[in-house]
C-alpha cells in the first residue's frame, strides 16, 4: 500500500503548478480573495487561457480534444487548482452535457457542439429540476410533443445557474405520459433565444439572483436537437447525474479555506488583547477541520485508486459530496465566528463587480454571512445529502 | 411552582400577536425594510400608545415594571414577526444604560421621551478590534474645562443613522481593557466630527459604522459619574442579550412551525415528504432544540428579576445566549435544509427568519464568547 505520485506525476505536478502561478490572472485571484464575483468575460477568459494551454477538459477523451489524462493527473490537476482558488470551467456544458452528447449525440451533434463547449465560445445551463420536481427528478412534467420536424416544449424549469449568461439549455422533457415516469424522458438540447423562453431572475439569501427560473411557451424546437433515442433520457441523464458527482469532495479548496481560517484568525483581535489564533475553542475547531479534511481526503484517494485500475465511480462517490459538502459549511461557520459583528451588515451589492459605492466592514470578513448563507445549497443541491443517504443505504449497505 | 403567563403577560403577548396579524405581515415588513428609515415611525408611534415602550422600565423610572419575563414575553412574539423597529436598541439597551447610569435630572429628561416614543437613541459602545469584550473601549475622552472631546470609531451600533443621540461609551483613564474609566457620553448625532454610515443588517434592521473625529460635548452630557460606566453597560447589554435571546426563541418557533406545515404538503415521490422518518426524527430534534432554548431564556429571565447576586444573574445570561446559539444552528440549517431550495430564496420567509436568528447568534456576543464567559465566570 502506498499513497506516493509516480516521478512522471511530480513532475505533472509541478508543471501544473507553475502553469498556475504564472497563467491564472493575479486580478481575478486578488477578487476572488476579497470575495468578489467574476464577471462572464472573466470566467471565458479563463476559460479560454485553459484551453489555449489544451487543458481545458480534463475529463474530455484526447479525440474530442480532451486531455486524456489518467485519474491521477486529472486528481492533481484538480488540486492544484483548487489550491490556488482559480475557478473550475463552468461545470454545464463542459462536465455535464459534453459527456452525454459524446456518449449518446450524433455524430453531427457532437461536430456541431462539442468544438463551441471545448473553447468555450458557447456558455450551457441545465434544465433538470423543476418546481415540482427537486430530488424526485423523475416526476418531472415540462413537456415535448412532437409536430412535423420540431417539438413544441411547454413547461418550466428552476435552479438554472446563471441561466442570464446562456446561449443553450439542455433539458429533461416528458415525452410519454402513459408510461413509467422514467421511461417517458427524452433529453433535448435548446438554444435560448427561441422564441417563447423567458427567464425570472431568483434572487438567493445573499442578495445575488445566481439562479433562474426558466419558462417554456409553446417553445418549437427541432426534432434534431434530441439526444439518442426518444423516451430514453432517464438513462443518459444518470450518467450526467454521476459526472457531476466526481471532484465534488472539495479537499484542496477546503485545505486553502483552511489555510484562509488560519491567517485571519492570525489578524483578528480576540477582544482581550491577543488574536482569535490563540482561542482555545477557536483552535480546537481548526483542528477538527484540519482533521476531517485529511480524512476525506484519503477517502478520496482511495476512489482514485480504485479508479486508476478502471472501477467505475460508484456509490462511495456519496461519502465524498455528504463530507466535503458539510465541512465547507462547517468552514463557512468559522469564517462568521470569527468576523462576529463584521458579517452582519447586508451590503451585497459591494461584492458585485464594478462595485464603485463606500465599502461597508473590512473587505472578506463582510462577506462572511452571505457565503455562510449561500453555501447552504451545498448540501442540497447536485443530489441532496438526504438523496445521497439513501444512495448509501440502498447500494451500500442493501437496505 | 407555575410557569404559565400572568393575566398581565397574557394581555402583552396577545396584544403584540394582535399588531402583527393586523399590520405586520411579510410583505409589509419587506416594504419597511426597503423604506430610507428602515422602521417605521407609525409602528414606533403605535407602540408608544399601547404602553409597549414602558415594559422595559422599572416602576420608579415610570415604567411597566421592568421585569426580564415580561419583556421576554413580548420579544418572543416579536421574533416571531422578525420586527425590525429598533426596540432593543432604543428601548432596552440604550434605556437601560440611561436608567442605571443617569442622574435623577437626566432620568427624569430623557426617560419619558423614551417611553413616549419621541426620542430615538443608538448604544455606540462596540469597536473595531473590541470583538465582544464590552471593558476593550478605546475611543477617547480627553476633558478640556467644561468640554469634553472624544475620538475613536464604532461599530455594530444598531439604530445608529436613526438616532438623534448616541450614547457614546469611551475611555477618560486606563488602559484598553480596564474596567475602570469609561464612561457614557450623550451626543448629538448631528454633531461636527460625527459620521455615520447607515445599513441594514442581514436580519434587516438598522445599523450603523460610526467615527467620532475631535468631537466636543459639554462635560455635562455625561451620564453620572465620571469613568464608572462599565457596570451600567454590562447590565444593560445582559438584558439586551436576553431579549435577543427571546426574540431567537420566538424565530425559531416559527422556523420550526412553518417546517413542519411544509413537509405535510410538499410531495416528492408520491408522497409528502414529512411522511419520511428520517425528516420526521430532524423535525424532532428541531423541536426539542426549540424547547430547550425556550426553557434557558425563562430561566435567565427569573434570574435577572430575582433576588440572585449580579455573577448570578450574568452567568445566567451567558448560559442562555450559548445554549440558543446552538438551537439556532440546528434549528435555522434544518428548517432550510428541509424547504430545499426554495427555502433558499429570498421570496420565501423561511430564509429571513434564518438570516435574523444568525443574526441573533452574533449580537452581543457569540455562542463561542458566552460559552468561555460562563466558564469564567
Amino acid at each position: 500500500m502506498n499513497a506516493d505520485f509516480t516521478a512522471e506525476e511530480l513532475q505533472f505536478e509541478t508543471e501544473v503548478r507553475e502553469f498556475l502561478q504564472n497563467d491564472f490572472p493575479a486580478e481575478y485571484r486578488a477578487k476572488i480573495d476579497a470575495g468578489i464575483r467574476l464577471s462572464k468575460e472573466e470566467l471565458v477568459d479563463w476559460q479560454k487561457i485553459l484551453y489555449r494551454k489544451g487543458w481545458a477538459a480534463p475529463n474530455w477523451p484526447a479525440e474530442h480534444g480532451g486531455t486524456g489524462w489518467t485519474a491521477t493527473q486529472k486528481h492533481i490537476f484538480a488540486t492544484e487548482m483548487g489550491l490556488i482558488g482559480a475557478p473550475e470551467p463552468v461545470p454545464f456544458g463542459m462536465k455535464m452535457v459534453a459527456p452525454v452528447i459524446m456518449a449518446y449525440g450524433s455524430d453531427e451533434q457532437k461536430q456541431r457542439f462539442l468544438p463551441d463547449i471545448l473553447e468555450s465560445n458557447v456558455w450551457w445551463c441545465q434544465g433538470y429540476s423543476e418546481p415540482n420536481s427537486g430530488s424526485d427528478l423523475a416526476s418531472l412534467k415540462t413537456s415535448a410533443v412532437r409536430d412535423g420536424d420540431d417539438y413544441v416544449v411547454n413547461g418550466s424549469k428552476t435552479w438554472n445557474t446563471y441561466g442570464q449568461y446562456a446561449d443553450w439549455i439542455f433539458c429533461l422533457v416528458r415525452t410519454d405520459t402513459s408510461v413509467k415516469k422514467q421511461e417517458g424522458i427524452s433529453f433535448l438540447l435548446i438554444d435560448m433565444k427561441t422564441p417563447g423562453i423567458t427567464l425570472k431572475p431568483i434572487v438567493l439569501l445573499d442578495g445575488h439572483a445566481e439562479v433562474n427560473e426558466v419558462f417554456f411557451d409553446d417553445v418549437r424546437v427541432p426534432a434534431s436537437n434530441l439526444i439518442g433515442e426518444e423516451n430514453k433520457g432517464w438513462t443518459y441523464a444518470k450518467v450526467l447525474l454521476t459526472h457531476e458527482r466526481t471532484n465534488i469532495s472539495g479537499v484542496p479548496r477546503g485545505k486553502r479555506r483552511l489555510a484562509a481560517l488560519k491567517r485571519l484568525a492570525g489578524n483578528t483581535d480576540d477582544g482581550f488583547g491577543g488574536t482569535m489564533l490563540e482561542n482555545s475553542a477557536f483552535k480546537t475547531k481548526l483542528a477538527q477541520v484540519d482533521i476531517e479534511l485529511q480524512a476525506l481526503e484519503y477517502s478520496e484517494l482511495r476512489t482514485l485508486a480504485a479508479l486508476s485500475v478502471g472501477k467505475a465511480p460508484g456509490p462511495e462517490s456519496s461519502i465524498l459530496k455528504i463530507v466535503g459538502t458539510e465541512l465547507a459549511q462547517e468552514m463557512d461557520e468559522m469564517f462568521v465566528d470569527l468576523a462576529g459583528y463584521n458579517c452582519l451588515p447586508f451590503v451585497p451589492e459591494q461584492f458585485e463587480d464594478g462595485f464603485q459605492g463606500e465599502a461597508v466592514g473590512p473587505g472578506s470578513s463582510a462577506a462572511a454571512a452571505l457565503t455562510y448563507f449561500n453555501n447552504r445549497k451545498l448540501s442540497i443541491f447536485g443530489g441532496s445529502n438526504e438523496i445521497q443517504r439513501n444512495i448509501i443505504s440502498k447500494a451500500v449497505l442493501g437496505l | 411552582m407555575d410557569f404559565s403567563n400572568t393575566e398581565e403577560q397574557q394581555m402583552l403577548q396577545e396584544s403584540v400577536q394582535k399588531f402583527v396579524y393586523k399590520s405586520y405581515d411579510f410583505d409589509t415588513r419587506n416594504q419597511i425594510i426597503a423604506s430610507e428609515q428602515g422602521f417605521s415611525q407609525e409602528n414606533w408611534d403605535l407602540f408608544a400608545e399601547l404602553g409597549w415602550l414602558t415594559v422595559p422600565f422599572k416602576e420608579e423610572d415610570g415604567g411597566f415594571g421592568g421585569a426580564a419575563v415580561d419583556l421576554a414575553v413580548m420579544m418572543e412574539e416579536f421574533g416571531k414577526a422578525m420586527l425590525v423597529e429598533p426596540f432593543i436598541a432604543n428601548a432596552v439597551l440604550s434605556g437601560g444604560v440611561i436608567s442605571e447610569q443617569g442622574s435623577a435630572e437626566q432620568k427624569a429628561e430623557l426617560l419619558p421621551k423614551i417611553m413616549e416614543g419621541k426620542l430615538q437613541l443608538a448604544c455606540a459602545y462596540a469597536e473595531p478590534g473590541s470583538r465582544f469584550n464590552l471593558a476593550n473601549i478605546k475611543t477617547s475622552a480627553v476633558t478640556d474645562g467644561d468640554t469634553v472631546v472624544l475620538n475613536g470609531s464604532k461599530t455594530a451600533v444598531l439604530n445608529g443613522s436613526n438616532a438623534e443621540t448616541l450614547l457614546v461609551v469611551a475611555r477618560e483613564s486606563g488602559a484598553a481593557t480596564d474596567s475602570e474609566g469609561v464612561s457614557v457620553f450623550m451626543v448629538d448625532a448631528s454633531s461636527a466630527g460625527v459620521s455615520i454610515q447607515a445599513f441594514a443588517n442581514v436580519d434587516g434592521k438598522k445599523s450603523a459604522e460610526i467615527s467620532l473625529k475631535d468631537v466636543s460635548v459639554p462635560a455635562s452630557q455625561r451620564l453620572g459619574a465620571s469613568g464608572s460606566a462599565l457596570q451600567a453597560l454590562q447590565n444593560s447589554v445582559d438584558r439586551a442579550t436576553l431579549a435577543v435571546s427571546a426574540e431567537a426563541v420566538g424565530a425559531m418557533e416559527s422556523l420550526l412551525h412553518k417546517t413542519v406545515e411544509y413537509s405535510k404538503t410538499r410531495k416528492q415521490f408520491g408522497t409528502a415528504i414529512g411522511t419520511f422518518q428520517a425528516l420526521q426524527h430532524r423535525m424532532a430534534d428541531m423541536f426539542i432544540e426549540c424547547q430547550l432554548a425556550r426553557s434557558i431564556v425563562i430561566m435567565a429571565a427569573m434570574k435577572l428579576d430575582g433576588g440572585e447576586d449580579a455573577l448570578e444573574k450574568t452567568k445566567a445570561v451567558s448560559a442562555a445566549k450559548s445554549r440558543i446559539g446552538k438551537a439556532i444552528q440546528k434549528v435555522g440549517q434544518e428548517a432550510i435544509q428541509i424547504h430545499g431550495g426554495i427555502g433558499m430564496t429570498e421570496e420565501l420567509d423561511v430564509g429571513h427568519l434564518f438570516k435574523s436568528v444568525t443574526a441573533a447568534e452574533i449580537m452581543f456576543g457569540n455562542t463561542d464568547y458566552h460559552t468561555e464567559r460562563f466558564a469564567s465566570l
